[in-house]
């Protein structure tokens, strides 16, 4: 298959390439194997102060909580996982609404659900001929971890096509540019139209922005709470016939399940 | 090898409704059944907790895996059919105890008395030129006045909490046996912007039961919480009307009822034009089973049961071209990226607790269903009921925004947060027409995990079609106006909008069905296969068409019925219960 990202691991993994380089100093974390999840979250909250100036002067971090859970299963690259943060997080950006993709914890849901029997399309119907496909995911002979990895590839061949940068390294104007072509269907992709890439990525990330945080997104209930859904209730028996609107905190599974 | 089975009085395909009603006749009679179950053992332990929209609701868990068995579809004759390969496009059938039964909403709806002799009182209004020359309408060779009995009766099993359509006095020969469901403000605002504007709107009769209920045969059903997950799911508490909590636990009351699980069928075994069993494998051990029988009830959905007929070579398969034979025609369905288009209101300064509610809670409304529309002005036959429920939003499918509004970014990030509790949707379901081309057959290339052929459905949407869904749009905008929605959201029906993989829904009926005439039909209304006396073909397969509201009711009404018909042949030893007509219009 025609690729123009290399598959020489050397050229994306070596710590020696110079834009990860630029990347770690810029954030300010020292070098080394586990940095990835830590990077990335640095990258972020640059951007986002970029959009809410003055929320973080003070220079106090909110002491975070170690989450054994950041660590992928699925992508073996980290410039893959790197493309699909920012990719993620330009569908469902910050705001101040409250947490945008990457704080709910979106792509390390869609590292797990890839890594995991959707991932593999093992429910699928997988018999050939694949030849008279509607373009869809689902009629791609490609399974959907295989789409995810030529997407964000694919994502990656744009941004330097376009704008001479990694796709991790340009503003959110540029991402916002890239998505539209894939959305209007205009970027080449094989197996599947860009178009329904970019539709299994949108809705990838919103299963990660409020699914049940029992699968790594939707970290903390933050993406229901945003929206006020109150999750697993066990009867909204007394309140349903209210004429006004009933604010209630949520409840995920872990409380609600026999234990 | 093939190993045989010792024989029981019946052997019943699928655990869903149709077979959960004939098995529970059957052996509250004293009659021996086996229950052949394709998918896996549950009850209701398994849906304590389930609360889990990505796994019930979007990954479609209790839907069939399409890796076993799946449908290819194309539009025309001469196209090639394609796989619907994953439940991301289309989850359509259910699978394990139950069968869609489980992971229903619980709308309830009868079908209306002109429904049944639809082409009789179509040519008696406006004449026969009125019906277009490929459109294959029939009579369904049964009258509402002579189902009516079995409609109640399924009620009852249900415990269906509901009041009368006002539009519809005298059609009814008791009242619902439990009351309406709560009242809440989506249904207000709904009633009373309807009743403003001259309307009739009732409470949408539900199988969430709003107070628990014991049925007839003893089986008791919880009352509704209103916890909002019901479509796609198993119910948390037993308050949802189901055949595990119903007529299953009926039939189990019977030491002569098995329910067999993890058993496929695949084949009606007949000799000289009798049923003498059903050939099955075991799908957790490979092997291959016939279990003989004296009378067979295949009695799984629409496409289990055409498939199955077309297998195992009875009945004449329907020929498109000529309209000759029966097996696969009249495919009709509520497509989903037609019918189940909704006209979405938003409201700036009004906010409901949409996240709460139930599957069928709601509120409808029959003042442009048949009766009330003259095909003449409309420029489509057939009429529809206009809705809205209440069913509870879930997060990742409510994302809904105002028209314009991109599907992604920071716009759209902010209005459908925004607009998550601020929305009201009216919905049409609208009688579907059969046409000559569209139909089941088997595919030619694709296969199942068997080796079988898969069944391979044609269809295309007719102007009718489109045109009846689009002046429903039009009537649901007016309601929103009147409600006061703020923004309104059309969705746009074009000459492109056509069949596509993801348009066929759980209401599709056809493929085996029922008549006066076994030129035009596969069975009589009893279910009861022509000239196959002791084979019933039960559910919506035999339904000629499909009408204005949800099916599950005239699948239950149609299933008691053939109940008494198995038990009449189990008595009396056989032949068939109603005389062919000698002729019917043909088409």
């Amino acid at each position: 298959m025609a690729d123009n990202n290399t598959n020489n691991p050397n050229e994306k993994n070596d710590v020696t390439d110079p834009s990860r380089r630029r990347f770690v100093k810029n954030t300010g974390f020292a070098v080394g194997g586990v940095a990835g999840g830590a990077l990335l979250g640095g990258l972020f909250s640059n951007r986002s102060n970029k959009n809410n100036a003055g929320t973080t002067d003070s220079g106090k971090e909110p002491k975070k909580e170690k989450r054994y859970e950041e660590a992928r299963i699925f992508f073996t690259r980290f410039a893959d996982f790197a493309i699909l943060s920012h990719a993620v997080e330009t569908i469902f950006p910050e705001d101040d609404n409250g947490p945008g993709a990457i704080e709910l914890g979106v792509p390390y849901f869609i590292d797990r659900q890839l890594a995991g029997p959707w991932g593999m399309n093992a429910g699928d119907y997988r018999q050939g001929s694949f030849a008279n496909g509607n373009g869809s995911a689902a009629d791609s002979i490609l399974t959907r971890g295989e789409i995810f990895i030529i997407g964000l590839r694919k994502m990656e061949e744009e941004s330097q096509k376009r704008f001479s940068k990694k796709f991790a390294e340009v503003e959110e104007e540029q991402h916002i540019e890239i998505l539209k072509a894939f959305e209007a269907g205009e970027v080449k992709m094989n197996g599947i139209s860009s178009d329904s890439f970019l539709g299994l990525l949108r809705s990838s990330t919103m299963e990660g922005a409020y699914s049940d945080p029992l699968y790594g997104g939707n970290r903390d209930m933050k993406g229901w709470k945003m929206k006020e859904f109150p999750g697993a209730v066990a009867s909204y028996a007394n309140m349903i016939e209210e004429k006004e609107f009933v604010k209630m905190d949520p409840v995920s599974l872990t409380d609600y399940q026999q234990k | 090898m093939v190993k045989t089975l010792e024989k029981v009085d019946a052997v019943v395909v699928g655990s869903g409704w149709a077979g959960g009603v004939a098995a529970a006749e059957l052996t509250k009679k004293g009659y021996s059944v086996v229950c052949l179950e394709r998918g896996a053992a549950k009850g209701r332990e398994d849906f304590i907790g389930s609360k889990d929209e990505l796994k019930y609701d979007v990954r479609k868990m209790m839907f069939q895996e399409l890796k076993k068995e799946t449908l290819t579809v194309r539009n025309t004759l001469d196209e090639v059919a394609s796989p619907n390969r994953s439940n991301d496009t289309n989850a359509i059938n259910g699978t394990d105890t139950g069968g869609s039964g489980v992971h229903w909403n619980g709308m309830v709806y009868r079908w209306l008395p002109y429904d049944f002799e639809i082409r009789s009182k179509t040519i008696e209004q406006y004449g026969e030129d009125i019906i277009p020359k490929d459109m294959t309408m029939q009579d369904w060779g049964i009258k509402y006045d002579e189902l009516e009995p079995y409609y109640d009766q399924f009620e009852k099993t249900m415990g269906v909490s509901g009041e009368p359509d006002p539009m519809r006095p005298g059609q009814r020969s008791d009242e619902y046996p439990t009351p309406p469901m709560k009242e809440t403000d989506v249904i207000r605002t709904f009633t009373e912007a309807a009743e403003r504007l001259g309307y009739h709107p009732y409470r949408i009769a539900s199988a969430n039961l709003s107070e628990a209920y014991t049925n007839p045969d003893g089986e008791t059903i919880n009352g509704c919480v209103y916890c909002a997950f019901c479509e796609s799911f198993g119910c948390d508490f037993g308050a949802k009307s189901d055949p595990i909590a119903t007529v299953l636990a009926t039939a189990q009351r019977s030491d002569k009822f098995t329910l067999r699980n993890n058993a496929y069928a695949v084949r009606v075994v007949h000799e000289g034009g009798k049923a003498t069993g059903i050939k099955f494998v075991d799908t957790q051990t490979g092997e291959e089973f016939i279990q003989p029988a004296d009378i067979v009830v295949v009695s799984g959905f629409t496409f289990t049961n055409t498939r199955i007929m077309l297998l195992s070579e009875i009945g004449k398969p329907y020929n498109p071209t000529d309209g000759t034979g029966v097996i696969g025609k009249n495919l009709t369905t509520h497509q989903r990226n037609l019918t189940h288009t909704r006209v979405r209101g938003f409201f700036d300064e009004k906010k409901f607790n949409r996240y709460a509610g139930a599957g069928a809670l709601g509120v409808t409304m029959d003042d442009f269903n048949i009766e009330q529309l003259d095909a003449r002005e409309t420029g489509f036959l057939h009429g529809f009921c206009l809705r809205t429920s209440q069913r509870g939003d879930r997060p990742i499918g409510n994302n809904h925004v105002p028209a314009g509004v991109p599907s992604w970014g920071r716009e759209f990030k902010d209005k459908s947060i925004f607009y998550a509790n601020r929305r009201i949707d009216v919905q049409q379901q609208n009688g579907a027409l059969p046409w000559r081309e569209n139909y089941m057959d088997l595919d030619p290339t694709y296969k199942d995990m068997f080796g079988d052929p898969l069944l391979r459905v044609t269809s295309r949407f007719h102007e009718q079609d489109r045109n009846i869904v689009r002046y429903a749009h039009q009537r649901a905008k007016e309601l929103l106006e009147e409600m006061g929605a703020d923004h309104i959201t059309v969705p746009e029906i074009t000459e492109e909008t056509e069949f596509n993989k993801s348009s066929l829904s759980d209401h599709t009926g056809g493929g085996v069905i029922m008549g006066s005439d076994p030129e035009t039909s596969a069975v009589n209304n009893y279910s009861q296969v022509w000239d196959m006396d002791n084979l019933f073909v039960v559910g919506a397969s035999s339904f000629p068409h499909v009408g204005s509201s949800n099916p599950t009711a005239t699948v239950g009404a149609l299933a008691y019925r053939a109940a008494e018909g198995m038990l009449k042949v189990l008595e009396d030893g056989g032949g068939q219960l109603v005389q062919a007509a000698g002729q019917e219009a043909k088409v």
